[in-house]
């Protein structure tokens, strides 16, 4: 894809993101020298002094690889999305921001009007006597000043542009980024196929739980702990001993990381092939592990009292279940009275 | 309001093969009268339903979801009904803090005996999800703002997202 014989150019930008993702990516160890030798940055905010003026003198498509992390939560995010969509020629929404909104995006349980009252006006160490919420323009004597719009809903990367990649992971672990790297630098040197066009990159087929080391047994339980609840016996699976883990929902690549120090799974990697919403996955496996059954001749009304004392133990439902994909969900957001 | 400005809410039924359909069944077969609102989708079971078919319903469009099955110990496939009793309470929980109202999915056990009973649950729940009015539930807007997508032609979404409108012959 490279022209004239020069190295093919590599971008990386953050939107509604944290820097997790370039911290990963940069923690690819030695593999950064190949990089290095095979790409010329032109973007890259985290490392180099590249202003967004670069970008936009550059021709469409000079960009051969544009790894775009973080979520669509400003304006000015979703310009930039629109940028680096022309100017580049592989699009890729890396890490779990991008692809599924991820923590950014469980501000969509809430409304525009909440965060800012939350941040600006509520914060306990917040000094804001006259109440000032940003605004889009201000008049200052040296002229007009301009802030991003902040948007009401939080949106996934490909809600805004065409997306080619999806790299899950929060963030995607480092030999995931290599791998990825290797894939797309054999087609850009040596001509090697890329894979179909909305793949997801870095991830494997399976559930987490193929990959976690920890001994299962078909065992049901009558209630979930939260994590400061109990203390995990080691070499155990963690939801049969009640602790919510959302392994068995959640796509393989990551190697199980949370689960082997005994913290669940939290579906960073997203779902599994196939599955529309990884929440109402999530739900079903949670559910299907609760111990309450009953006999015929049961009283119904106590039965859905033990059955919602059992599932009273997860506080959080929404929260919990669309830890990482709101954004990209079926209903997307929380319906909200202030809904502006 | 007249009868035909009257909000007719669109309700997806997920029944099962063996009891809730059988006496969707007896109903007609007795010609039993229930509001025309709700559509009716047979599952093998219960235990089949997928939250995601609650999910896409309402995200498509349905203003409200009856799940049926059959009453707790006759299940068909013995205890499918509890797992869908189990993911019924969890959704339920979740769907309140996404801002749907519980009345808006119901679970609802019915033998192939129970036609009437099947014909009571179906107007009362038509009822209560005509009091609470479309949910209208929006799509993914370009600029942030959402859009006021107006099925019903009932008005736009912004209405359905603060108070529900209460139609005048639905009150009490």
């Amino acid at each position: 894809m490279s022209t004239n014989g020069a190295k093919p150019k590599l971008a990386m930008y953050w939107a509604a993101s944290c820097g997790g993702c370039e911290i990963a990516t940069l923690n690819i160890g030695e593999h950064i020298l190949t990089v290095d030798q095979v790409f010329d940055l032109a973007f890259f905010p985290c490392i180099a002094d590249f202003k967004v003026s670069d970008v936009e003198g550059y021709p469409d498509g000079y960009i051969d690889l544009c790894l775009f992390n973080g979520a669509i939560r400003s304006s000015e995010n979703e310009h930039m999305a629109h940028l680096l969509r022309r100017k580049s020629k592989i699009l890729v929404a890396f890490g779990s921001c991008a692809y599924e909104g991820c923590i950014p995006a469980l501000a969509n349980l809430t409304s525009r009007q909440a965060v800012l009252r939350t941040v600006y006006l509520d914060n306990p160490s917040l000094d804001n006597p006259s109440g000032v919420l940003p605004q889009t323009t201000t008049p200052a004597p040296e002229g007009e000043l301009t802030l991003p719009a902040f948007y009401h809903t939080v949106k996934t990367l490909d809600q805004v542009v065409d997306v080619d990649y999806y790299v899950p992971g929060c963030p995607p672990e480092s030999h995931q980024i290599w791998a990825v790297l290797q894939t797309v630098v054999a087609a850009l040197t040596e001509g090697a196929p890329l894979p179909p066009k909305g793949t997801i990159l870095g991830a494997g087929q399976v559930a987490v739980c193929e990959e976690c080391p920890l001994a299962r047994h078909e065992k049901t339980i009558p209630r979930f702990y939260r994590p400061y609840e109990i203390v995990p016996k080691p070499g155990l699976c963690l939801l049969e001993q009640g602790l919510v883990c959302l392994g068995p929902a959640t796509v393989c690549g990551c190697g199980a990381l949370c689960p082997r120090v005994g913290m669940g799974c939290r579906g960073c990697y997203g779902p599994l092939p196939g599955v529309v919403d990884q929440g109402a996955r999530i739900l079903t496996a949670l559910a299907s592990v609760i111990d309450v059954t009953g006999k015929p001749g049961d009283n119904e009304e106590e039965l859905a009292r033990r059955v919602q004392d059992a599932v009273s133990t997860i506080p959080d439902p929404a929260g919990l279940f669309y830890y990482f994909s709101m954004a990209h969900s079926l209903l997307h957001r929380a319906r909200v009275a202030d809904n502006q | 309001m007249s009868e035909s400005e009257r909000f007719e809410p669109l309700i997806i039924g997920f029944t099962c093969n063996w009891c809730s359909y059988r006496a969707a069944d007896l109903a007609g077969t007795s010609r039993m009268k229930y509001p025309p609102n709700v559509r009716l989708i047979r599952l093998m079971c219960s235990g089949r339903l997928d939250p995601t078919f609650v999910l896409k319903a309402l995200a498509n469009g349905a203003d409200g979801v009856l799940i049926t099955g059959c009453h707790p110990g006759e299940c068909h496939y013995l205890e499918q009904n509890y797992k869908a009793m189990r993911r019924y309470y969890l959704l339920r929980a979740m769907l309140t803090q996404m801002g749907i109202e519980p009345e808006r999915v119901r679970l609802v056990w019915a033998s192939a005996a129970e036609g009437a009973r099947f014909a009571e649950e179906v107007t009362r729940m038509v009822e209560d999800v005509r009091r609470l009015g479309p949910l209208n539930w929006p799509a993914i807007a370009a600029d942030g703002a959402e859009p006021a997508a107006s099925r019903n032609g009932h008005g736009p979404a912004a209405a359905a997202e603060t108070a529900p409108v209460v139609p005048e012959e639905a009150k009490p």
